[in-house]
């Protein structure tokens, strides 16, 4: 059978190799947990909170800025220590609510109540998954209420989970297909509830064949619902190919996925959205990945959001002595970090630890142009010419070659022989146009 | 060769000639653009050197405006007062006053006093260091990167990097203003030429972390801020600013300041 897939993409070392066998194992945490409340696209939280506040687990620490952000939850019970700027995984310091864990993880009233959804208004499902707190869990943080509500419902025909965890080494979704693929079909369904005219597609990468045997026996008897096994291809996931690949529909950076009738959501925030409508439990937790070479123990966790990497680390038998790099995410997407002591925050997928072998570095050379970086760029557009523009730092011309449609996946970096850093000069030129572009209104 | 071919020749040359040096001139003075006289002489005044400090394109498009009246007589920063001077003497204006403005680093942390956090072994190249997370190597996120993104933007070689961080010669310095556009931290701004105490740091973290990651940094003591007696130095969240209105020099700031970040600028020593 021919797999769905689109044009271009890489075959990076999948490194799942790890932890795909490894039981999701929960983690409770032992010190502060710290809630920076920029941890979504949009506007920042705003703390309803103060300090010195006792607060329950499942509590509203904070609420949503503006239409595009969204609310912030505590995953435990206890006091609020302070509100001060804290470094996160980006490097910088952002406003944070830290709260020291009690360890009795007392709920608030009415947690995880039973609701059945086939009973409730498409208004009160969407009340319920904004009130949660639930923003994209695969990695760019759009808050998913907002996603829910596009401008014209029933033109949306197709609801994708998004099952592809192209990104190397992570294992999280896939974790769970095997133990909890009856929240994902539940998940779905509860969105299908609010689109008439959608159908569901879980979309899941061909090398997780478990997931798609358990995903299938599921939804043998749901009209609605369909898997379809994508070809094994790095980025797989990434929102526009995986549209192409379902439904064969192109859009570019002016358009949303809406546009094309799709909504695609994540395994991890479908599971949140069964647990928010169905078990009235807001986003607390999320699964993370615990890998690579340089770590003693890798492991899969289901975590409280705000623990500290550090701790997880710990918890995973410690980092390896000589350990060179530690990313938090994938190697491919992820943000390599110098220090550990930064929190989880809903966006955190992994901690990928590297060794020297893994990470080595070759000379940068000149372009030879062979056009390798052509051929493996999803967006179609020519990474080559684009860094000339940025070594210039000409923003029209790299406006003008198509550069704001990169989705910075890194594939043409990673496929260049003669190891210049792509992806980087583009991501700096996308920032700079994109500031020009506000700047000019 | 026969004589009548070359008098044909030259008489059709001639003609030919006599015609189109006649169109030309019709042309000329038919389609002459009207130029300001002023815009001219404006322009004669302006330095030349195009380097886009003023926000115009270039000296004909400060010369435009000025002449129009868009922009003020001491629009040039490079030429500064003198030039200011006589565009007002040519407008008919009465001369303004012009500070001399030099571009002026906000950081003192070198390679023997700013501490890494991690290896970066990206782009070399401040704006591309700043896109990624961490923003560059240094454990200060508003310290100089040091990979002199300055140095390229500066058209008349007046900022070099010396042990790591970005240093500009006030000798050199026209006032452009190019390299605190370019900076991606902002850690370049202008001050008067005649500054003579300067805070050198630009962080805004507390104190503990900013000497955990920096032996030259502003631990916002507030120490300076007692000592003055003109009032000119006030703290802009945990960094002391030297208002240079206010400041009569009189140095106790310098004296009292624990990580001794408040300088005397060297250049003007002499």
């Amino acid at each position: 059978m021919k797999l769905a897939t689109f044009k271009g993409g890489v075959h990076p070392d999948d490194g799942k190799r790890f932890t795909k066998d490894k039981p999701v194992q929960t983690y409770l945490p032992k010190g502060e947990l710290v809630f920076p409340l920029s941890q979504h696209i949009g506007a920042p939280a705003k703390p309803v909170v103060q300090k010195k506040d006792t607060v329950l687990m499942g509590q509203l620490i904070a609420e949503a800025g503006g239409f595009v952000s969204a609310n912030i939850v505590s995953s435990v019970s206890g006091t609020v220590k302070a509100i001060e700027p804290r470094v996160t995984v980006s490097g910088a310091k952002v406003d944070a609510i830290v709260i020291e864990n009690d360890g009795n993880y007392t709920p608030i009233e009415g947690l995880g109540q039973y609701r059945d959804y086939t009973k409730m208004s498409k208004q009160e499902i969407l009340d319920a998954v904004k009130e949660a707190g639930i923003v994209g869990l695969g990695g760019a943080g759009f808050p998913t209420h907002v996603k829910l509500m596009p401008k014209n419902p029933d033109a949306i025909d197709h609801i994708i989970v998004n099952g592809a965890e192209c990104e190397p080494y992570l294992t999280s979704d896939y974790r769970m297909m095997i133990e909890n693929p009856e929240q994902i079909v539940s998940g779905l369904k509860v969105m299908l509830q609010l689109f008439d005219n959608a159908k569901g597609v879980i979309a899941v990468e061909a090398n997780k064949p478990m997931g798609i045997q358990n995903l299938q026996e599921l939804v043998k008897n749901e009209p609605r619902i369909e898997v379809v096994p994508l070809k094994t291809k790095y980025p797989q996931g990434a929102e526009r190919n995986l549209i192409y690949a379902v439904t064969g529909r192109k859009i570019n950076s002016t358009k949303l996925p809406a546009d094309a009738g799709c909504i695609v959501d994540n395994i991890d925030t479908v599971i949140a959205i069964h647990m928010a409508v169905c078990e009235k439990t807001p986003l607390m937790r999320r699964i993370v990945t615990v890998t690579g070479n340089g770590i003693n123990e890798p492991k899969n966790y289901n975590v409280k959001i705000g623990t500290s990497f550090a701790e997880l680390a710990e918890a995973s038998g410690g980092l390896k002595e000589g350990v060179k790099k530690v990313i938090a995410g994938g190697p491919m997407m992820g943000m390599s970090i110098p220090s550990l002591d930064v929190p989880i925050v809903k966006t955190s997928s992994a901690l990928t630890c590297l060794m020297q072998d893994d990470v080595e570095r070759f000379e940068e050379t000149a372009c030879i142009r062979c056009g390798r970086c052509v051929q493996v760029c999803p967006s179609n557009i020519v990474p080559q010419k684009l860094i000339e523009a940025a070594m210039k730092y000409d923003t029209t011309a790299f406006a003008a070659l198509g550069g704001m449609e990169c989705c910075e996946c890194g594939s043409c970096t990673f496929a260049c022989p003669a190891r210049r850093p792509l992806t980087q000069a583009f991501r700096q030129m996308r920032q700079a146009v994109m500031a020009e572009r506000r700047k000019k209104g | 060769m026969s004589i009548t071919a070359i008098i044909l020749t030259a008489l059709v040359v001639g003609a030919v000639g006599i015609i189109v040096g006649f169109l030309l001139v019709t042309a000329g003075e038919k389609f002459k653009v009207e130029v300001d006289e002023k815009e001219v002489a404006i322009r004669a005044e302006l330095p030349g050197n195009n380097c886009g400090g003023c926000g115009f394109p270039g000296c004909d498009g400060l010369a435009a405006a000025i002449a129009k009246g868009e922009a003020p007589a001491n629009g040039c920063p490079v030429g500064g007062a003198p030039v200011a001077a006589k565009i007002s003497a040519l407008l008919g204006e009465e001369a303004s006053d012009v500070k001399r403005m030099v571009a002026f680093v906000r950081c003192s942390g070198d390679c023997d006093t700013a501490l890494d956090k991690c290896n970066y072994v990206g782009i070399k190249d401040c704006r591309a260091a700043a896109v990624v997370p961490g923003r560059g190597a240094k454990q200060c996120v508003k310290g100089c990167k040091g990979f002199g993104s300055c140095v390229t933007a500066c058209k008349f070689d007046a900022i070099h990097v010396v042990n790591g961080i970005a240093v500009v010669d006030s000798t050199k310095c026209v006032g452009c203003g190019k390299c605190a556009a370019t900076c991606p931290n902002g850690l370049i701004v202008m001050i008067p030429e005649d500054a003579q105490y300067v805070v050198q740091c630009n962080s805004q973290d507390k104190g503990k972390a900013v000497k955990e990651a920096c032996s030259a940094g502003c631990i916002g003591c507030t120490l300076c801020t007692k000592q003055c007696e003109f009032g000119a130095i006030t703290m802009n969240g945990n960094v002391a600013v030297i208002d240079q209105e206010k400041c009569q020099a009189c140095g106790k700031c310098a004296e009292k300041c624990p990580s001794k970040i408040i300088r005397r600028r060297e250049n003007k020593q002499e």
